[in-house]
């Protein structure tokens, strides 16, 4: 069968009713899972024999601007092999999750740039503190009630 | 919201340095030091900040620290129109212009499901090529500068200049271009700039022949580079490093030739691999990527088909401007696309390129309005400074240099 | 400079003496290349074989600031780099003037974001502005003109020795 749905296929046996969604849109295949059980899941994806998806490619969030699950974890994942591009998204509800950096150490600095931007943290992550914005800084940017043009005086600037 | 203090945030840095290594030395003094190898240096490519833990000249450790060019790209993205992002998508990789373009304007043809016309599709290719050789050429050149080489660098830039005359021929700009447009290209490639490409190409396998020639037998050179800085073919799997980086480490991955874009599979080109994943053969095959990129540019300018440059896609793709001052659907329509945005329909995609320094992705969120509700940038370099602290690691001071040159990283897209 | 900075009046030898140090210093100005982004590929370009600065004086880019008089300021200056190029310009000897090439280091050019100072001369004495996103390199040459133009102006006594000061580090 095509490798799209070998893939659902497996999933849905291996984890029962962990997926909660299959999405095809423009040639991206994208699941939705829960969210406890992603980092098993991504353990899963990558130490299966026929499917092998080595690489993590991306990992980040979207801020929906809702009161309830306001952050919507995105994962990319690639696979060598096989040529193909994966999308895992997960709901979450409390701004705190689990790291895949043990699966994929690739996910280090992506998940340290998702703390930053969003404040969301990972359990067991070895080394989480800011990337971009200095160590002071108190806001989190790519929230969406941070305005764009930041707030004055957030960093200090140096005199003249 | 958390506030992590100054003190606190040193002593993590402190720790993450810190932390346990098995390289054992034999050393009298036996003692350590910290340097700190600034964001103003001649050799890091760039604002970034390397605290290196040193035995002597040996180093311990090292903890990148980035952030010191980060612009605020993705936050901007979200409150400007996808056309209002192009001349950003320029100062990312500044090194090669024209493939930023193409890859963002890929992206968001993708989601609005816009078909660029073929002749459109050859420019991009064209360009992106000679942006993928003006990118190695700096990458090239500013690397043989660190390790010694200076005349090489002169040379790659006398080869660049050459390039960006073409540049401003076609595109109008130098530098940062802005070309493409979503649904095609800006304006035409005339047959006189082909027939200069065209010149230049036939002899610029004989300016790439100089360069090796001084290079790559030269004692120096070679013994400053072999088996420094080795990157193994699981580890680069492991840390998600693309381009010729993972190219040097064995594995044969080209998203030109994995996931194709553009008609790159109607062209005939090698993907070159090496073996040994140090810096040299890291050198070697972006020599080689040059040739074969000038062998793709002789191939597109033999089979450039004819045909219009842009889609015709009133909703969503600029009318030609000739017809915004003459007829009124078009003026209607210009204005409400530069105005209000293109409205892709909601949905999210992933589109991938082969840029010079890796794979560059672009992950747009819709929500059907002009701007996107959420844009991330993937951006190569990011990915592969990751793997900095460990080819660092038991290297020389000196060799730091050279292995900061051989990964190329480019801060503009590191630090978005 | 000793002795002649302390010339007070505006006779034949002193104005003599400030047009000869002037030419001295205008021709040879070496810059101190604050490359950050963008604009220092532009600079970089201005030094290769086609737009030879190396022509006007400017062959050595010293990257040590200790060396150099005019810092070209090439880039996009995030707050969190400020403080670092605010350093190197204090490291700087007199006399030292600030070339602010491209629109970032202007007004913040096209960036008007969270971490984007819009505008270097909110803590740097700024003398030439480039105009451009990146000013092309007939355009830094201009620049450098225009502070060759500022030099030989000056006169020797602008430049008088300072009583040395404890450099306060932890100042910024």
């Amino acid at each position: 069968m095509e490798f799209k749905e070998l893939i659902v296929e497996k999933i849905r046996s291996a984890f029962n009713g962990a997926l909660s969604g299959v999405n095809e849109y423009r040639g991206d295949l994208s699941l939705t899972v829960d969210s406890g059980k992603i980092a098993a899941i991504c353990k899963f994806l990558k130490e299966d024999s026929e499917l092998n998806f080595n690489m993590c490619e991306d990992v980040t969030a979207i801020d929906q601007a809702t009161h309830t699950n306001r952050f919507t974890l995105v994962y990319h994942i690639y696979s060598l092999e096989n040529k193909f591009r994966l999308r895992l998204k997960t709901n979450i509800e409390a701004e705190m999750t689990d790291t895949v950096t043990g699966i994929w150490q690739s996910a280090n600095w992506y998940e340290r740039e998702v703390f930053d931007m969003y404040g969301i943290k990972f359990h067991n992550h070895p080394d989480l503190r800011r990337i971009y914005m200095p160590e002071e800084f108190e806001y989190h940017p790519l929230r969406k009630e941070f305005p764009v043009l930041g707030i004055p005086g957030s960093i200090p600037l140096p005199k003249k | 919201m958390d506030r992590i203090l100054k003190e606190e945030a040193d002593s993590q840095i402190l720790k993450a340095l810190m932390a346990d290594t098995n390289i054992t030395i034999e050393d009298a003094l036996e003692n350590e030091m910290v340097l700190n190898m600034g964001p103003q240096h001649p050799a890091t490519h760039g604002v970034l900040r390397l605290l290196l833990r040193l035995d002597g000249e040996t180093v311990m450790a090292c903890v990148p620290e980035l952030g010191y060019l980060h612009r605020g790209y993705e936050k901007m993205a979200e409150n400007m129109s996808y056309l209002e992002f192009i001349p950003h998508t320029d100062r990312l990789d500044y090194t090669a212009t024209m493939c930023n373009n193409v890859a963002y304007v890929l992206a968001v043809e993708k989601l609005a499901g816009i078909e660029a016309p073929k002749r459109a599709q050859y420019i991009r290719m064209l360009m992106a090529e000679l942006s993928r050789i003006a990118g190695h050429l700096i990458a090239i050149g500013t690397f043989a500068m660190d390790v010694g080489a200076i005349t090489v660098l002169m040379w790659a830039f006398r080869e660049r200049e050459k390039i960006q005359e073409f540049y401003d021929l076609v595109a109008g700009a130098r530098f940062t271009t802005s070309y493409t447009r979503i649904g095609g290209v800006a304006s035409d490639v005339t047959d006189e700039a082909i027939s200069m490409i065209k010149a230049f190409i036939d002899k610029f396998d004989k300016a790439v022949d100089e360069m090796e020639n001084i290079l790559n037998t030269n004692r120096i050179f070679i013994d400053r580079l072999e088996g420094i800085g080795t990157l193994t073919k699981e580890d680069a799997i492991r840390y998600g490093v693309t381009g010729p980086s993972l190219r040097a480490s064995g594995v044969q991955h080209d998203i030109r030739r994995a996931n194709p874009y553009l008609f790159y599979d109607e062209l005939d080109f090698d993907i070159p691999v090496h073996t040994e994943g140090d810096c040299l053969a890291r050198y070697f095959i972006r020599i080689e990527e040059v040739r074969e990129s000038a062998k793709i540019v002789k191939q597109i300018i033999g089979k450039m088909p004819k045909g219009e440059i842009i889609a015709n896609n009133p909703k969503r793709v600029l009318p030609h401007k000739t017809e915004i001052y003459s007829k009124m659907e078009e003026l209607i329509h210009d204005f409400m696309i530069v105005n209000f945005g293109m409205n892709p329909p909601a949905g999210d995609i992933y589109s991938a390129v082969e840029n010079p320094k890796g794979e560059l992705g672009f992950y747009i969120v819709s929500n059907g309005k002009g701007a996107p509700w959420k844009f991330k940038i993937r951006s190569p370099s990011f990915c592969n400074l990751q793997v900095l602290p460990l080819i660092v690691k038991g290297a020389m001071i000196s060799d730091v240099v050279a292995i900061i040159g051989s990964l190329d990283p480019v801060m503009g897209e590191a630090d978005k | 400079m000793g002795i002649e900075a302390g010339l007070t009046s505006d006779g034949f030898l002193t104005t003599t003496i400030d047009t000869v140090i002037a030419w001295a210093r205008k021709n040879s100005v070496w810059p101190m290349p604050m490359g950050i982004s963008c604009c220092a590929i532009e600079m970089m370009s201005a030094v290769d074989p086609k737009y030879d600065m190396s022509r006007f004086g400017s062959e050595v880019m010293r990257f040590s600031p200790r060396q150099s008089d005019l810092m070209i300021v090439a880039g996009t200056v995030t707050y969190k780099m400020a403080k670092v190029v605010r350093k190197i310009y204090d490291q700087m000897p007199d006399p030292k003037w600030v070339i602010a090439m491209g629109a970032c280091t202007s007004t913040g050019g096209m960036y008007r974001s969270y971490s984007v100072v819009q505008g270097i001369d909110q803590f740097l004495p700024v003398d030439v502005y480039a105009a451009g996103c990146p000013p092309r390199p007939e355009n830094l040459i201009n620049a450098l003109m225009e502070i060759q133009n500022i030099i030989s102006k000056t006169r020797a006594r602008d430049y008088p020795d300072k009583p040395l000061v404890q450099f306060d580090l932890n100042k910024n």
